[in-house]
């Protein structure tokens, strides 16, 4: 269909995904412990302007990726402050990290928009890459995508099988009756933050250095609060944050293989489309009383002030 | 160790005091960070925070200009901190700007080249109705399913963006502009321009419009029954509930008047400060008009006081830039800080700070 390759489709879905998928992997463990982190945007944009600039500097993509995730939890450690030890409400400090992160990152980044970044080595050898069909969809990508697989895996066997993430679902869910059971609320809100962080600017990094290989002022592009809605499409569920990140990807992968087929239909209007199809995605898990209610941390967004 | 103790209401002396505090912090950690880019810190506090007003040089250019960016950032932050007091976040207001200047501008260009003096009202009124059907989308979605409006909101900016697009280089594209993407100059349309009203003052409709919304917002919040509802709302949603407040016609409520409030920011710049319909004539307003709400601490006097210190940091950062080469994004960078020392301070607006010996319960 509009000679758009099916392999190749596939390949630049799971690219597309994972800045998100990796934002949104972070922002899940965040909210599980009932923080709303809504500056993952900004966070995602440091990261990228950071990995980008260490990258170029260095010349070491894995300085970039470190570089992109110590940015982001620098950033993460803000509001971290901010909401657990000064009591700022989560919503207004989250815009605010997102409208600073915007700022700084155009900021750190003047003069580095066509500057080639350095070539990021697959892990498999050639031969691997080059088999048919599922040559190129497995072995085909770099390290960071592996890695944010391998991500959701440990997540999801943290938060539901073992005893760090039963305390991690009790903060999120009642964090008085935490607090009275002895866990420390703040320390473990705080460290999920820091994860949060580092995951979008992991994400970011990956953006600016694998996928784009440019910085561009604010070419997140909203990447942030898609990963924010994937949360929420995923009911709280680390599996169905990478379900989600893939279809992202795939409508994403597919209106940018449209518009450079050349279809008939306006570029605008495809180029909306994964705002668009994110929207009603929301609408649909939203209006499912049920599930929604249930799978939601049920202190989700409210100050923690111990007084005990 | 410090220990933090709830004040059984907020503080008013610090409500006043945090954005003072607040600013001040941010002058010393923007001095910090331009000092990081080599310049120096003084002079650039300076340039940005008094030049604009008080140096001759600047200040017959400067000082209209503060009204012309305040007017749109008052308008937009005084229909936002009704949401905001309500607990109904609307943070989508810079798609809602673009989509009333898009919908004004199709209808004034719609009757091109009448010269009818009912034009401009039309405008006027197509501008506030796109920016309150814009946010009718997260309003309903809101009410009827349930959906997170914070999310719906802002993801419709980038609809909004892509909609600009699309007009600029199609639908509205000057058919006499040698195929160069943006409108008709409207600003120079008899019919459709919305002038300087006074000169030499920056006062143009959009500003006269944001005063009138400023006193319109006092008298709802403090003399309404519907404002002393969205306070509640905000302060205990299960009281409001008791006392036969409708959230959903709250929500409703905050978000189509902040809507139709951005829809009219976007027409009125359209049609003066910025001109014409073209891709980039958005400057992020809608995103800085949160920050001025909340410096504003959502009171519709603050919001005025903001608004004017939030429109001398962007003129006083072109200065900067034009003086000392500060690259652009600082000012950016510059603002957002702005609203994290406040968030920081306001701690002591709600809380007492105790000094807790050990051993002692």
């Amino acid at each position: 269909m509009f000679g758009i390759d099916p392999i190749t489709l596939i390949v630049a879905l799971i690219t597309v995904s994972t800045p998100v998928l990796l934002a949104a992997i972070g922002e899940l463990v965040v909210e599980k412990t009932g923080v709303l982190n809504l500056g993952v945007e900004g966070m995602m944009i440091t990261g990228a302007v950071m990995g980008f600039v260490v990258a170029v500097d260095t010349g070491s993509p894995t300085l970039g990726f470190l570089a992109g995730m110590a940015s982001g939890a620098a950033l993460a450690l803000i509001f971290g402050l901010l909401t657990q030890l000064l009591l700022s409400n989560q919503v207004a400090t989250g815009l605010a990290l997102t409208l600073f992160g915007l700022g700084l990152s155009a900021l750190l980044g003047v003069g580095y928009p066509g500057q080639t970044p350095p070539v990021v080595n697959d892990p498999f050898p050639d031969a691997l890459a080059g088999l048919p069909v599922i040559g190129p969809i497995l072995f085909g990508h770099s390290l960071v995508i592996y890695l944010s697989v391998l991500l959701v895996a440990a997540v999801w066997y943290v938060l539901g099988q073992t005893r760090a993430g039963l305390i991690i679902r009790a903060v999120g869910e009642n964090h008085d009756a935490a607090h009275a059971l002895g866990y420390k609320v703040i320390r473990i809100r705080l460290m999920a933050i820091l994860f949060g962080g580092a995951c979008a600017g992991l994400g970011g990094a990956f953006l600016s250095v694998v996928r784009v290989q440019n910085w561009v002022e604010g070419m997140t592009a909203g990447a942030g609060w898609i990963a924010l809605a994937l949360v929420v499409f995923a009911s709280w569920k680390p599996w169905r944050a990478l379900l989600g990140a893939y279809l992202f990807g795939g409508v994403t992968a597919l209106q940018l293989r449209l518009q450079a087929a050349g279809v008939e239909v306006p570029v605008e209007i495809l180029a909306m489309s994964p705002y668009v199809v994110t929207i009603i995605v929301l609408v649909i898990m939203s209006s499912d009383r049920s599930r929604a209610a249930l799978n939601a941390p049920a202190a989700l967004g409210r100050v923690f002030h111990a007084t005990g | 160790m410090l220990r933090l103790e709830k004040r059984p209401s907020p503080s008013r002396g610090w409500t006043i005091a945090t954005p003072v505090l607040a600013v001040v912090l941010t002058m010393i950690a923007g001095g910090l960070m331009f000092a990081a880019l080599g310049k120096n810190p003084v002079e650039a506090i300076r340039i940005i925070f008094w030049d604009p007003l008080f140096n001759m040089q600047f200040a017959s250019y400067a000082r209209p200009q503060i009204l012309v960016k305040a007017g749109p950032l008052i308008l937009i932050a005084i229909g936002l901190s009704l949401g905001f007091r309500a607990g109904v976040w609307n943070i989508g207001a810079e798609g809602q700007y673009i989509m009333g200047a898009l919908a004004g501008a199709a209808f004034g260009l719609a009757f091109y080249p009448s010269e009818s003096p009912l034009i401009f009202p039309g405008m006027i009124i197509a501008g506030a109705l796109a920016g309150w059907a814009w946010a009718m989308i997260p309003a309903i979605l809101k009410t009827r399913f349930r959906t997170n409006e914070i999310l719906v909101s802002l993801l419709l900016v980038y609809v909004a963006e892509k909609l600009l697009a699309s007009a600029a280089t199609g639908l509205l594209r000057n058919p006499e502009g040698r195929g160069f993407p943006g409108s008709r100059q409207l600003n120079r349309i008899e019919s459709m321009n919305n002038p300087e009203l006074i000169a030499n003052t920056g006062m143009h409709w959009g500003v006269v419009v944001a005063f009138i919304a400023v006193i319109m917002a006092y008298v709802l919040l403090n003399k309404h029954l519907l404002g002393y509802q969205i306070k509640l709302a905000g302060q205990a949603p299960r009281a409001a509930r008791f006392a036969g407040v409708k959230p959903n016609r709250l929500i409703m409520l905050c978000l189509g008047t902040s809507g139709a409030l951005a829809g009219l920011a976007g027409l009125f710049e359209v049609t003066g400060p910025a001109g014409q319909i073209s891709i980039d004539f958005n400057v992020g307003y809608g995103f800085t008009a949160i920050i001025v709400a909340f410096l504003g601490r959502l009171h519709p006097v603050g919001i005025l006081l903001a608004g004017l210190l939030m429109a001398l940091t962007y003129i006083g950062g072109e200065l900067a830039q034009l003086m000392l080469q500060i690259p652009a994004p600082a000012i950016q960078a510059f603002q957002g800080m702005l609203l994290f020392f406040l968030l920081a301070v306001d701690v002591l607006t709600n809380y007492r700070i105790r000094i807790k010996t050990e051993g002692v319960a």
